[in-house]
């Protein structure tokens, strides 16, 4: 690769406002967010963070609004090189990977308790005393009846898999596929196609999330499923909460595009914005087999 | 692969910076993005070593004068947190910015924008977490390790915007570690293979891949934080199914990489300095690139050595104490490289080399000591005593903090032009090394002697040794003053430096004038790989 | 105000000196302890450090020969090799091998380590913020022996008021007590956040873990008073609970034990029986006179606005488990400290009946020994 003597030109932008405004968003966010967050848990009524939290989100929403409007101007003012569009790629595997960690983080701790410390708390193995604190737990997974059950109460069932779960994991993987067509649709130069398969995988992408929020209804008040059950709601409620705020991105993400080929961008070899979404969107996926298997199947 | 680069959005076609403080404030350039990240770096230096010497102020005699216990337990967590995220990552960060495209003959960093954002984050992360010493129930008080439950059920509420703090430090280090991996391996001159690179580039590359597998995962943990926090969930708590040694896990993932992303880049700044003033090729170049590969390798599958007494099954301390054991075997090779290049060469020391060989000497003993926490059963008599406080600070102190001074002093007359005063470098040198020394090498002493680590207060047979690493901490962090002296003195004049500056260097960025120019390699035809390679 | 000035000098001083007097058991290098684990990682402790020490020489040896006599100033030219595969191979596999022959006896000690079966007796060792309570297990409840044990160092020695005497920081009130070549084993668990209990002398330093419980064991092999610390980060006076074991003849231990059982027993006695309202009185007007009346004064109107006024207070006019609580658990950060770990369940119950009808609260409630247990168990 390296060797490749095609000389190009590799764009600099020049000084930029962009990111100051998008450091400030992203600091009023957080800050607004953290102090909202301890007015609530100290019982307050109302909290400014509220708003601060909003200002902030406003300012990013902005910023980036604005970034990725240059970043596509300046992509159709031909400024960007074929070197360019590598980093571009480069940079989204990168970003994915870190995602990919990120989800690990929390799958590696779902196995750690299902592994180990039930069994623990059980009285098995090196920690096996530790049954001496808690002489009326059973062990079990899914993890209805907790050691501690006036903490955290438990759930009265266990989430199953082959309801609602299976009708999304089946409506995800068509999803990649119909965002594929798209994709193949746009190699061809059918425009008409591109943007079929783009809508219809927007729509695959809001179905999921009205499912999940029926799912998250159905059980905070039909199965006592709560984040406050214990450690099975703690671990489905964030690897499913984490993966459906990753799929609202990637259907956001997705719309954005599905706009982008309705006002005429993309072309077969000019299309990084679509391919980096796609990405996203295969990703979110297969995080979602995971998911599936993990927490659904071997979880009940 | 090469770039030409192209400038854009500009009307007066003068290629140099923009004037005042905006210049800092929207700059693209990678030059002036690594200079705003060393400064940044040195602020938090002497913040963080301003709390370090409260630290040491009430520890220089049993019993409480100056702080009470709360307070303390304050200035420990934030010195550890400003130390290790404020102070050395944004540092590499900063000479991986000045350096690597200038290494690789590269126009600027691929991404200059995101650059850009990922230092501007920073000054509000650290401007979050340094306010929080100011609210009512005090700033984090849970170690820089901030173990659950301690830093969740029972931790005051600043806790939450150390949360956020840890996530913005989070975001700014995975964006800029992408930044890192896309220039190196997308904008390398023409010809230039990977095997041809620099040992600071190949280091870098190998941190930033650490920086992206690991960033996330401390996001992680402290996402389980927050929500044990605030919403009632029980990753943390034995009552729900949880486990504390979950958090321990979880972070350890996170935190043993850590130290390596905080020593990897100093090998990489004093692979390139011995053999400069040994006059002397790099040693077994091929090995070095293997070795820091196989350390970030290793790093990632030994992290509970710094579980060893939480009660893991034996299997699993065994296997820990094996694989640690093992990294002693990639970083000999380096250091036994690095002499194998002294040896018969034709050496001077000035300043860069001084502190390198320091390094060289300093971190080895700091690694010998982390061999000995290595072996378990040791551990169970080391572990949370003040000889793993000795032990970090010297593959710390004078292993990350001496290859960053090392650095400053070996690349500051490319950076400004100047010659920087060489009898005050040395006597820089000479306080700090001596300085470092006092302060830490009696830490060992009373670590074995069975001082534990975090407290404000001690029994009476470590006072001694307590005094003496007082006095050495006041001598190395007001010798720091110097170093800041003779940095802005460098700035402002000095004797002109040469292109090559040293005569024993080698590498594209010596093939620029000095000062370097705002923008260099702007067309692939300025590049002389010959030159590099030399 | 000079004078005043001179004499805190004087004393600080002083203080200084002392401390270097008392110096005496100074030692540099890690305690071989008086276990056969103790000693067997003192010796892995002392061999990984000769080899450390080993190869320093050798390395930093080769440093400043070369530093000595390749230096340009000598006119020397530098030598242009920059590889050598069998050299770079043999010492990458010098050190596996030291590796190797090191991990034989480290995992034999820690094998040994791990091994907890046979224990004669059984300890449970529970950590909370910020003292330890020891529980020798008994199958029978009214032979449990049970007890909290804080540091005893008074705050005047620590904020250099008073000299500072032998043991500072190192003493506790009450001293867990084993006797010599016994196994014992400590089932080491907490109650808060994460502390550690660590005795250098033995060896044993084990994380104590909310809601987990680990085992710890050891056979002391001599007599004597064995100081160690918390060793774990636990919140403020992480620095100020320590560890002290008293290890005993077997004869001694026995009375010593059976003391405690009989003391035990009583309580369990007095706490498993109903209390008549009389009986809570007058026992809670003794524990009052003798604990609290220091600062609420015997006719409980304190004394304000140091000591607050117990009659008409509404805490104590107020539902019970609010009163029960601070009596308990205190009140942090102010002179009210936490009495759930100093006075047994009957005392508690007695004091808090007392308060609640003496000096004209007339609340006209009690509480039972036994309720205060349960509320206790439930924390
Ligand atoms: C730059 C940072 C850095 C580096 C490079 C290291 C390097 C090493 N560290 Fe260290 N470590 C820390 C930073 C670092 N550490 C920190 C911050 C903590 C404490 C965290 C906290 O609790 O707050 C810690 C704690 C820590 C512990 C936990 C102690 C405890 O809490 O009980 C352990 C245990 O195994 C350990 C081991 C090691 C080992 C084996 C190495 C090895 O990489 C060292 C290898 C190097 C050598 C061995 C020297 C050179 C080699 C030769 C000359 C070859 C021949 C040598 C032999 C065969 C002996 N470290
Ligand atoms: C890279 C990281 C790094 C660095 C550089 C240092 C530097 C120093 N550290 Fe740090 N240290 C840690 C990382 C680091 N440390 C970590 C991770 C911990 C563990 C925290 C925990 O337990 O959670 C720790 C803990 C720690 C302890 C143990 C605290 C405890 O257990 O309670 C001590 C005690 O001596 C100490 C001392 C020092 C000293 C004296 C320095 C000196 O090198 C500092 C030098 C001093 C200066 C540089 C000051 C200069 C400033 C001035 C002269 C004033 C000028 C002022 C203005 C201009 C405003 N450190
Ligand atoms: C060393 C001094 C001291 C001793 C001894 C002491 N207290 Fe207190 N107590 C205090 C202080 C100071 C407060 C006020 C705490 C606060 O600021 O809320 C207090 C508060 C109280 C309160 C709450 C009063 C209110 O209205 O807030 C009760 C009840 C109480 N103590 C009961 C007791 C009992 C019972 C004992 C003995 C077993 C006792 N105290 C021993 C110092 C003491
Ligand atoms: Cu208990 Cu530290
Ligand atoms: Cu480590």
């Amino acid at each position: 690769m390296a060797n490749d003597a095609t000389y190009e030109t590799y764009y600099v932008p020049h000084d930029s406002k962009l990111p100051i405004f998008a450091s400030m968003g992203i600091f009023l966010t957080v800050f607004g967010l953290g102090h909202w967050l301890n007015d609530m848990t100290a019982g307050a009524e109302s909290s400014v963070g509220t708003w601060i939290f909003a200002a902030g989100g406003l300012v990013l929403g902005g910023t980036l609004f604005a970034w990725f409007s240059s970043v596509i101007e300046e992509n159709h003012a031909k400024l960007y090189s074929q070197q360019m569009n590598r980093s571009f790629v480069w940079a989204m595997s990168w970003f994915i990977f870190s995602e990919v960690m990120f989800f690990s983080a929390f799958f590696g701790g779902l196995f750690y308790i299902r592994m180990f410390v039930v069994p623990w708390l059980a009285g098995e193995g090196n920690r096996g005393p530790s049954d001496m604190l808690w002489p009326d737990y059973v062990p079990s997974w899914p993890m209805l009846n907790t050691p501690d059950p006036e903490r955290f109460p438990g759930a009265h069932e266990a989430m199953g898999a082959w309801g609602l779960p299976l009708w999304n994991t089946l409506i995800l993987i068509t999803s990649s596929f119909t965002v594929t067509f798209a994709h193949k649709a746009l190699e061809k130069n059918n425009r008409q196609g591109l943007i079929m398969w783009l809508a219809v995988t927007v729509a695959l992408g809001v179905v999921f999330l009205f499912l999940q929020a029926y799912e998250y209804h159905h059980a905070y008040t039909e199965m006592g499923l709560t984040l406050n059950a214990g450690i099975y709601g703690t671990t489905f409620f964030m690897l499913t909460g984490f993966h459906g705020a990753h799929v609202t991105i990637g259907t956001f993400m997705l719309f954005i595009m599905l706009l982008r080929s309705i006002k005429g961008h993309f072309k077969h070899d000019d299309c990084f914005g679509f391919e980096a979404t796609a990405w996203y969107w295969h990703f979110v996926d297969v995080v979602w087999i995971a998911l599936f298997v993990f927490v659904y199947i071997l979880g009940s | 692969m090469s770039a030409v680069i192209e400038e854009h959005h500009h009307d007066d076609h003068h290629h140099g910076p923009a004037k005042g403080i905006m210049r800092w404030v929207l700059t693209t350039n990678h030059k002036d993005i690594g200079t705003l990240y060393l400064w940044f770096s040195f602020a938090m230096f002497l913040l963080g070593g301003t709390f370090a010497l409260v630290i040491r102020a009430e520890l220089f005699q049993p019993g409480l004068q100056i702080v009470h216990p709360e307070f303390f337990n304050q200035m420990t967590t934030m010195h550890g947190l400003v130390m290790v995220f404020g102070a050395v990552m944004p540092a590499f960060v900063g000479l991986a910015n000045w350096l690597i495209p200038m290494q690789i003959g590269a126009p600027d960093m691929a991404l200059p924008r995101m650059n850009n954002y990922s230092f501007w984050i920073l000054p509000f992360a650290f401007g979050m977490l340094a306010l929080t010493l100011f609210s009512e129930a005090g700033a984090p008080n849970f170690g820089w390790t901030f173990y659950a439950p301690l830093s969740t059920e029972y931790a005051p509420p600043s806790v939450t915007y150390f949360i956020f703090a840890v996530h913005l430090m989070g975001i700014s280090s995975i964006m800029g570690s992408i930044n890192v991996i896309v220039t190196i391996l997308n904008m390398r001159t023409p010809g230039m293979t990977l095997m041809q690179m620099p040992l600071f580039v190949w280091t870098w590359l190998i941190t930033a891949y650490l920086l992206i597998a690991v960033m996330p995962v401390l996001a992680g943990v402290v996402t389980m934080m927050l929500m044990d926090i605030h919403f009632g969930t029980a990753f943390f708590s034995a009552g729900g199914g949880g486990d504390p040694v979950l958090f321990q896990h979880v972070f350890w993932f996170f935190g043993h990489p850590e130290v390596y992303i905080m020593i990897l880049p100093a090998f990489g700044v004093v692979s390139a300095i011995i053999p400069t003033f040994a006059r002397k090729k790099l040693f077994g170049y091929a090995s070095m690139v293997y070795a820091s590969a196989s350390i970030a390798f290793l790093s990632f599958i030994v992290w509970a050595h710094h579980m060893f007494t939480v009660g893991m099954p034996l299997s699993g301390e065994l296997y820990f104490m094996y694989a640690t054991m093992l990294i002693a075997v990639p970083t000999g090779v380096k250091v036994f490289n690095w002499v194998a290049t002294m040896w018969q060469g034709a050496m001077t020391f000035e300043t860069p080399m001084l502190f390198a060989i320091a390094f060289v000497i300093l971190f080895t003993i700091g690694g010998f000591s982390g061999l000995m926490l290595a072996i378990a059963p040791a551990d169970f008599q080391y572990h949370d005593t003040y000889f793993v406080v000795a032990h970090f600070h010297y593959v710390l102190v004078p292993g990350s903090v001496f290859s960053i001074m090392a650095a400053v002093y070996y690349w500051i007359p490319k950076w400004t032009g100047n010659m920087y005063d060489e009898t005050l470098g040395k006597t820089h040198f000479w306080l700090s090394f001596v300085g470092i020394n006092i302060t830490f090498f009696p830490q060992h002493f009373i670590g074995l002697a069975g001082m534990p680590r975090r407290i404000p207060d001690y029994a009476l047979q470590f006072a001694d040794y307590n005094m003496i690493s007082s006095i050495g901490a006041f001598i190395f962090g007001f010798s720091q003053l110097l170093f800041l002296f003779i940095v802005i003195k460098t700035i402002r004049g000095g004797k002109p430096a040469t292109a090559q500056v040293w005569d024993g260097a080698h590498g594209l960025e010596w093939t620029v004038p000095s000062p370097a120019p705002y923008h260099t390699f702007t067309t692939p035809e300025g590049v002389n790989l010959k030159e590099a390679h030399g | 105000m000079d004078k005043a000035k001179r004499s805190r000098w004087l004393v600080a001083l002083s203080l200084l000196l002392s401390s270097s007097a008392l110096y005496a058991d100074w030692t540099v290098n890690m305690r071989k302890g008086v276990t056969e684990i103790s000693e067997k990682v003192y010796d892995l402790h002392m061999i990984i450090f000769g080899v450390c020490v080993v190869i320093g020489i050798l390395v930093f040896g080769a440093m400043i020969v070369s530093m000595l006599m390749h230096r340009k100033s000598l006119g020397v030219e530098p030598a242009t090799f920059h590889e050598n595969h069998k050299l770079e191979f043999i010492w990458t596999i010098i050190p596996i091998v030291i590796l190797l022959v090191m991990a034989v006896p480290a995992t034999q000690t820690l094998n040994a380590m791990y091994d907890a079966g046979n224990a004669e007796i059984d300890i449970e060792v529970r950590g909370y913020q910020w003292k330890w309570q020891y529980t020798y297990l008994n199958d029978d409840p009214t032979q449990e022996v049970k007890f909290m044990s804080s540091l005893l160092t008074p705050q005047d020695e620590i904020y250099n008021k008073a000299a500072k005497r032998e043991h500072y920081l190192l003493d506790v009130d009450n001293e867990l007590v084993i006797p010599v070549d016994t196994r014992v084993r400590f089932l080491v668990t907490a109650e808060d956040v994460i502390h550690s209990w660590w005795v250098p002398d033995f060896a044993i330093k084990r994380d104590a873990i909310p809601g987990f419980v680990h085992e710890a064991w050891t056979v002391a092999k001599k007599t004597g008073i064995y100081r160690g610390q918390c060793a774990e980060l636990c919140g403020k006076d992480h620095g100020f609970m320590p560890v002290v074991v008293r290890v005993v003849e077997k004869d001694e231990y026995n009375t010593w034990l059976a003391e405690k059982q009989a003391e035990a027993a009583a309580v369990y006695e007095i706490v498993g029986k109903e209390w008549t309202q009389d009986e809570l009185m007058a026992e809670g007007e003794a524990v009052y006179n003798r604990v609290c009346a220091a600062c609420h004064q015997a006719n409980g109107q304190g004394l304000p606005p140091a000591f607050p006024s117990l009659v008409g207070s509404p805490l104590i006019t107020g539902p019970i488990e609010g009163h029960l609580d601070i009596v308990l658990n205190g009140k942090a950060g102010t002179a009210m400290q936490a009495f759930g770990a100093q006075l047994n369940a009957a005392e508690i119950a007695a004091v808090v009946t007392y308060e609640r009808n003496a000096w004209g609260n007339n609340r006209g409630d009690s509480i039972q020994p036994r309720e205060v247990n349960e509320m206790m168990a439930g924390q």
